[in-house]
C-alpha cells in the first residue's frame, strides 16, 4: 500500500510549490484533535526528515512520518472544487467515521 | 466537508481553527478582495469569475440592496439611488465635498458626515460603504469555506482621522474584524516583496480611476515608513476617457449628444483608451441613437498628445512630495506602478523619465493594493512563521493640534511623524482661579483653527483654583498603529485627567452605529442559531460512535430487551440529528444519556473487577 496524489492533487500541488518558490515536497500526516479523534495535517515540505517515510507520486514526493502512516495507508489525495471553495480532500480507506465537518475523523 | 489548503511547515491548524484572513482593496471605483491559500496570493473571484467588483450601490424600493455590476446598469436609469465612488464623502462633511451640484444624489447635510437620502432612507457612506465591504465578505467566506478571522483593509496614505475611522466603522458594520488598516502605498510595496529588497526610498504612483496619489516610502531594515505623500484627489484615468470621448465628439461634428449617447460614447472612449496600450492605432465606429455615425480611426500619439498635459499634471505632485521628502528623483531605487491607467504606455514612460528608471509594472495593477494587503493580513492572522513578520511604519497625513487663545493651531504632532506616537505638551490656565479647560482638537497645516478640520472637544474640569499660569496641564496626543487619536489632558498636581478618543464631529455617534448593529443582529442569530445546530450534531454523533464502539465490546452486559431499549434510543437519536431541529437533538440526547446510564455504570464495573482481578488489596494503591 502507499499513500498517492489524484492527478488533479498533483498537478496543483505542484503548481503551488512553483509559486511558492521552495519546498521538496509536500507532508501529510494525522495529528489527535478535533471533534471526532484524528485530524488532518496538510503542509509544504522544506526538507526530508530521516525518519520520514516518502513516497513518489506524478513525480513528486509525498511525506509522511511513520506513526501517521498506519492511519493513512491507501489514501488518496484529491483535489476539488465545490462552488466557489476548492481544496484538498483525503480519501482514506481507514476512516471508520468522521464529524460532520470532515476535518477529524476516526478509524 | 470542508476541504483542505497547505499549510507552511508546521503552520497546521486545528480543526475548526482555521485562520481565514483577507486583504481588501476599498476602491474609489472598484473593490477587491484577495487572500493566501496553499502559499499563494490571489484575488477571489465572484460566481462569474470576477474579481473587480465595482463600487456600486443601488438601493431599491423593495428593500433589495444591489452591490457591484448589476448595480452598474441601473446608474443610468436611477441615479439617485444608485451611489457610486461613496469613498469620496467617507468621513466628509456637504461642505469637503467637490463637485456637489454636478452629482445626481440627494445629499442631506449632517451635522457629522454627510448622507443621502435614497428610497430606502437616508444612508451614511458608512453603510453604503459596509454593502460593498459584506459583499466582499460573503465572496470570501464562499470561497475559503468558513468564517473570517480577520481583514486588512487599505485606505489611502493621506485620510484622514475622520476617514480611517469611517472605514473601521463600515467594516464592523459588515461584520468584519479588522486586523488593521494598511495604507494603500504600502500595501502595493509588500505585494512587490520590497520589504526583501535592500534598504532604500521607494515611490508608488498610484493612476486610479478618478485618483491620484503618489507616496514616497522609506524601506529600513525590512520596516516601511511612508515619508511623504501628495496627490490629486480629481485626476484619474476617467480624465483620460474625457479627453478622448471630446476628442470623438470634434472630428464626428456632434454637438450635445442625448445623455445615452454620451454614455455610450464615453464607454467607447474607455475601451479604445485600453486598446490604444497594445494596438498603435484604433477604429472607432458606432452608430448613434441620434442616427449619426461614427467612423474615425485614431493613431497612439494623437491619443498621448491630447492627454499629455493629464500626465504633466500627475508630475507636479511627485515633485512635492519629493520636495517634503527632501528628496531627489535620483534618491529613489524604485517605482511602484498600481492603478489601472499606469498601464498606459506613455504614462509609464513619463514616470520612467522622470525617475531615470523604468518603473515595475510586473504585477497587475489593479490588484496589486489587495493583494499586498491579503499578504499583510495572513502575517496577522498569525500563518506564518515568526521570522519574517513586518511592522509597519505609516505616518500622519496631517498635523494635530490643539485651539489655543485667539483661535490659533497649536501642532502637537507634525505631519508625517511616524505611527505609532505619542507627544505631549504642557498648557497652563488663562485667568485666575480658572477650574476648567476646554480643549479642541484640531487637525491640518493652517495656522488658524477656522481653517483645519476640527475632530473633537472635550473639557477637563476640577482644576485646583490657582493664579493664571500656575496650573500645568500636561495634553498627551496618541495615535495608534491604525491611525486612530486619543487625546489626554491631565493636571499634573492634582492628577485630575480627561481623556478623548477621535471618533471625531464627522465620525459616526456610538447610538447610531449601534442602531445599524441592531438591524445586522438578525443575521447574527441565524449565524448563531446555525451553529448550535452544528454543534448538537456533532455531539450526537460523537456519543452515538462511542456507544456503538463499546457495544461491540461490552454488548453482552446487556439483556436483551435492555439492548433493544438502547439501540431503539440510539435509532431516535440518530434520525433527530439528522434534521434541523436543534431541540429535537437535544431532547433525543438527554432521553439517550439516560437509557445508556446503566450501560456505562456496568462498563465500569466490569471495567474496575478487570482492574483489581489478580491482585492483593494491599498492592492496590489508591
Amino acid at each position: 500500500m502507499a499513500v498517492t496524489l489524484s492527478d488533479k492533487a498533483a498537478t496543483h500541488i505542484g503548481n503551488f510549490i512553483a509559486k511558492r518558490g521552495k519546498g521538496v515536497g509536500i507532508r501529510l500526516g494525522v495529528r489527535t484533535s478535533g471533534c471526532s479523534g484524528m485530524a488532518y495535517k496538510l503542509e509544504f515540505a522544506d526538507e526530508v526528515l530521516p525518519e520520514d517515510v516518502v513516497f513518489e507520486s506524478h513525480g513528486l514526493k509525498v511525506l509522511i512520518d511513520p506513526k501517521s502512516l498506519p492511519y493513512m495507508d491507501g489514501t488518496e489525495l484529491d483535489f476539488v472544487r465545490e462552488g466557489l471553495n476548492e481544496g484538498f480532500k483525503f480519501n482514506n480507506p481507514n476512516v471508520k467515521d468522521q464529524c460532520g465537518c470532515g476535518e477529524s475523523f476516526t478509524v | 466537508m470542508a476541504l483542505l489548503q497547505i499549510s507552511e511547515p508546521g503552520m497546521s491548524t486545528a480543526p475548526h481553527q482555521h485562520r481565514l484572513a483577507v486583504g481588501i482593496d476599498l476602491g474609489t471605483t472598484n473593490s477587491l478582495v484577495a487572500t493566501v491559500r496553499n502559499g499563494v496570493t490571489l484575488c477571489l473571484q465572484d460566481e462569474d469569475g470576477r474579481t473587480l467588483l465595482p463600487s456600486i450601490v443601488h438601493y431599491l424600493p423593495d428593500g433589495q440592496i444591489v452591490v457591484g455590476r448589476k448595480a452598474m446598469a441601473t446608474q443610468a436609469v436611477d441615479p439617485r439611488n444608485t451611489i457610486v465612488s461613496v469613498k469620496r464623502f467617507m468621513g466628509r462633511g456637504l461642505k469637503d465635498v467637490a463637485h456637489v451640484e454636478t452629482m445626481p444624489y440627494d445629499f442631506v447635510d449632517n451635522a457629522g458626515m454627510v448622507r443621502l437620502r435614497t428610497v430606502q432612507g437616508v444612508k451614511s457612506p458608512v453603510e453604503v460603504s459596509a454593502e460593498i465591504l459584506k459583499d466582499l465578505r460573503l465572496r470570501a467566506e464562499r470561497s475559503l469555506g468558513g468564517e473570517l478571522t480577520g481583514a486588512v483593509i487599505t485606505v489611502p496614505a493621506y485620510f484622514d482621522e475622520a476617514q480611517r475611522q469611517a472605514t473601521k466603522d463600515a467594516a464592523r458594520l459588515a461584520g468584519l474584524n479588522v486586523l488593521r488598516l494598511l495604507n494603500e502605498p504600502t500595501a502595493a510595496a509588500i505585494a512587490y516583496g520590497l520589504e526583501n529588497a535592500s534598504e532604500g526610498i521607494y515611490a508608488v504612483y498610484d493612476l486610479g480611476g478618478g485618483t491620484f496619489d503618489i507616496s514616497i516610502l522609506r524601506l529600513s531594515r525590512g520596516v516601511f515608513e511612508v515619508v511623504a505623500t501628495s496627490g490629486d484627489a480629481a485626476l484619474g484615468g476617467d480624465d483620460f476617457d474625457h479627453r478622448l470621448f471630446c476628442w470623438i465628439l470634434d472630428n464626428a461634428g456632434i454637438s450635445l449628444p442625448s445623455d445615452r449617447d454620451s454614455r455610450r460614447m464615453l464607454m467607447k472612449a474607455r475601451e479604445v483608451k485600453e486598446r490604444l496600450t497594445l494596438d498603435e492605432s484604433v477604429p472607432i465606429r458606432m452608430t448613434l441613437d441620434s442616427g449619426d455615425e461614427i467612423d474615425l480611426t485614431i493613431e497612439r500619439d494623437v491619443f498621448v498628445d491630447m492627454t499629455r498635459p493629464l500626465v504633466d499634471k500627475t508630475l507636479r505632485p511627485l515633485k512635492k512630495a519629493l520636495r517634503d521628502a527632501n528628496l531627489d528623483p535620483a534618491d529613489v531605487k524604485g517605482v511602484v506602478m498600481v492603478g489601472g491607467a499606469t498601464r498606459m504606455p506613455h504614462v509609464q514612460k513619463a514616470v520612467g523619465e522622470f525617475f531615470g528608471a523604468m518603473p515595475l509594472t510586473n504585477l497587475d495593477p489593479d490588484t496589486v493594493v489587495a493583494i499586498g494587503a491579503a499578504m499583510q493580513a495572513n502575517v496577522l492572522a498569525g500563518n506564518r512563521a515568526g521570522e519574517d513578520e513586518w511592522l509597519l511604519l505609516d505616518v500622519i497625513p496631517l498635523s494635530l493640534g490643539i485651539e489655543t487663545m485667539g483661535g490659533l493651531a497649536e501642532k502637537i504632532i507634525p505631519r508625517n511623524s511616524t505611527i505609532p506616537t505619542a507627544r505631549a505638551q504642557e498648557f497652563t490656565t488663562f485667568k485666575d482661579g480658572q477650574t476648567a479647560m476646554a480643549f479642541h482638537v484640531v487637525q491640518g497645516e493652517r495656522e488658524m483653527i477656522a481653517d483645519c478640520r476640527s475632530l473633537a472637544r472635550f473639557e477637563l474640569r476640577g482644576i485646583p483654583p490657582m493664579v493664571a499660569g500656575a496650573a500645568r496641564i500636561r495634553v498627551t496626543f496618541q495615535v495608534d498603529a491604525d491611525g486612530l487619536l486619543s487625546v489626554t489632558a491631565r493636571e499634573t498636581t492634582t492628577g485630575v485627567e480627561a481623556r478623548v478618543e477621535v471618533k471625531p464631529s464627522y465620525g459616526l455617534a456610538d447610538n447610531e452605529i449601534a442602531e445599524m448593529l441592531q438591524a445586522g443582529f438578525e443575521h447574527a442569530r441565524d449565524d448563531m442559531e446555525r451553529r448550535g445546530l452544528k454543534e448538537q450534531q456533532v455531539e450526537a454523533t460523537r456519543v452515538i460512535e462511542a456507544t456503538e464502539k463499546a457495544l461491540a465490546v461490552d454488548g453482552g452486559l446487556l439483556s436483551d430487551a435492555e439492548r433493544a431499549d438502547l439501540d431503539a434510543a440510539i435509532a431516535a437519536l440518530r434520525s433527530a440529528a439528522e434534521g434541523r431541529e436543534v431541540r429535537a437533538i437535544k431532547i433525543q440526547l438527554e432521553a439517550f444519556n439516560r437509557a445508556s446510564n446503566e450501560f456505562a455504570s456496568r462498563r465500569m464495573d466490569k471495567s474496575i473487577r478487570e482492574a483489581l482481578a489478580g491482585h492483593k488489596i494491599d498492592e492496590i494503591r489508591i
